[in-house]
């Protein structure tokens, strides 16, 4: 998949992949993330 | 002054459980979607359970020792459905039903705010003189209760009471607002920490009376819970620890609240250790109440398949930890697991600096831990609403570590997770899940010698309060006195 200048929303789980992780990998691949948040489904 | 360290170890622990299936509406996601369709409450009624049939539930069984985690794995879905019948009290505590639990939310009101109707007042003493753990005093405490017409007015008046009711719809009392401007003394938060302050005493009693402890010899008590106690002023900055204690006649004891969302336990633990091994302390109590908030939470999805609601039970624990007794699990200190602001967000840093850096300083291996408690949410609560099973997504990460770490081989992944996991058992109740419901099997296993090494680890979502993106946790590892 190519991220190079798309915009992401990176929704994330505590117990699965986090946000700030999801953020972290889109931003290395050029993405602009425009929202970062985690949720906590328990 | 005394310069050496003691060694300190869990004493004892206990559950506490109230079925209290006339409270599912004020769940905060219940309460949330009433107020926008009241026609959603028949449904809600409809999947309600009895006394019963939460006794006979084997995740609850467990949770309260009867069974022990590996027969539940062993009980062919749905749980629900098991028909083997139960027994109130188990070997670490009760589940207690909905009429008692009433009179005794009564019983820790210190200001008179729970009003309930007479007839139903002196139905609860009849239940509650029989209890073990309840004295006269406590029974005066009731009082004789308040006309049903005054409780009609006191639901209808300009600060509303929140009116209290059975699983089947009978109205039995109210509670009332403390202050008529003030929302953080408003009656669904005074329910939601009254509740917790009246769970964790339950818990309490029945370590203090079980272990045959002195409660004028515990000096210090650490409240884990997650409620919000304070008023206007100063919102969530108040302490149950000490009304916990004063309800539990430890009348030499202070004590603290301290805050981790679900890791709030284990840092406690921690805390507790050191005061007891720094010689602070002899003994010091832990406890944590129950989470008002999260009865119905994933009533929805239980809905949607027409099973029962699940989330009907309130739950709390008491811990006590003390100095070396030479039988008791010790606390590893020198092991504590910390996810530090710059560990990173990610499940390998994560779990790296929960479980695999302090067992290295101990020389130790990932497969040198009998069993690890973290996540125990019952995944029938879960599944149901599309939120997985949150025991074996940790499980796996922790499994996956090792086989990085080349302690096992890909292919032994899912046996160390059926070996070294647990199933999810306990209530979602917050920080009641988080490892310390798997504390009762843990400390009966080191004992006799069937488990040498448990590690509790607990996570913590502080994100939800919009402080911070970082989540937390923190591990603790115990180890067999030998």
């Amino acid at each position: 998949m190519q991220l190079q200048g798309k915009k992401i929303i990176a929704l994330g789980e505590r117990d699965g992949v986090q946000g700030s992780a999801i953020a972290e990998c889109a931003r290395s691949a050029g993405a602009e993330v425009v929202l970062e948040t985690t949720y906590c489904f328990v | 002054m005394i310069q050496t360290l003691e060694q300190p170890v869990i004493r004892g622990v206990r559950f506490f459980l109230a079925h209290a299936p006339g409270l599912v509406r004020y769940g905060s996601k219940p309460s949330r979607d009433l107020s926008r369709d009241a026609t959603i409450a028949a449904a809600i009624a409809s999947h309600l359970r009895t006394y019963e049939a939460a006794v006979a539930y084997p995740p609850n069984r467990v949770f309260l020792g009867h069974i022990h985690p590996d027969t539940l794995a062993s009980i062919s879905p749905p749980w629900f459905a098991s028909a083997a019948p139960g027994t109130r009290w188990g070997a670490h505590g009760e589940i207690m039903p909905e009429e008692e639990f009433y009179g005794v939310l009564k019983i820790c009101d210190a200001f008179d705010l729970v009003r309930l109707e007479a007839s139903f007042v002196e139905e609860s003493r009849a239940a509650l003189a029989v209890h073990p753990l309840l004295t006269p005093a406590d029974l005066e405490r009731l009082g004789t209760g308040f006309p049903e017409a005054d409780i009609a007015t006191q639901c209808g008046g300009s600060a509303p009471a929140l009116p209290l009711y059975l699983r089947h719809g009978r109205r039995i009392g109210c509670m009332q607002a403390a202050h008529a401007d003030d929302a953080s003394l408003a009656a669904d938060v005074l329910l939601e920490n009254l509740t917790c302050k009246a769970s964790a005493v339950m818990a309490m009693r029945t370590l203090l009376a079980q272990e045959q402890l002195d409660p004028v010899a515990i000096p210090y008590v650490l409240n884990s819970g997650e409620e919000a106690v304070g008023d206007r002023y100063q919102r969530g900055g108040g302490n149950l620890a000490k009304a916990i204690a004063e309800m539990c006649g430890c009348q030499a004891a202070t004590g603290v609240d301290i805050k981790g969302f679900c890791c709030g336990p284990v840092h406690a633990l921690v805390v507790a250790g050191s005061l007891v091994s720094a010689r602070v302390f002899s003994q010091v109590a832990v406890v944590g109440g129950c989470a008002l908030a999260k009865l119905g939470m994933k009533y929805r999805g239980h809905l949607q398949h027409d099973q029962p609601i699940l989330e009907d039970v309130l739950a709390a624990v008491a811990i006590l930890v003390s100095a070396d007794d030479g039988y008791s699990p010790r606390l590893r200190l020198d092991a504590l697991g910390r996810h530090t602001v710059a560990a990173g967000s990610s499940q390998k840093a994560i779990f790296e600096h929960l479980v695999s850096q302090p067992l290295t300083r101990l020389g130790l291996h990932c497969t040198d831990v009998d069993k690890y408690a973290t996540e125990l949410h019952n995944p029938e609560v879960t599944e149901p609403a599309g939120s997985g099973n949150v025991p074996q997504l940790n499980y796996r990460v922790i499994a996956g570590l090792a086989a990085m770490h080349k302690e096992i081989v890909p292919a032994q992944i899912p046996a160390f997770v059926a070996t070294d996991g647990r199933p999810g058992f306990a209530p979602t109740q917050g920080h009641i899940a988080s490892a310390v419901p798997y504390l009762g099997h843990a400390v009966d296993g080191l004992r006799d010698g069937s488990l040498q090494r448990v590690m509790l680890l607990a996570k913590g979502s502080l994100f939800l309060g919009r402080m911070t993106q970082l989540a937390d946790g923190m591990s603790l590892l115990l180890e067999r006195n030998a």
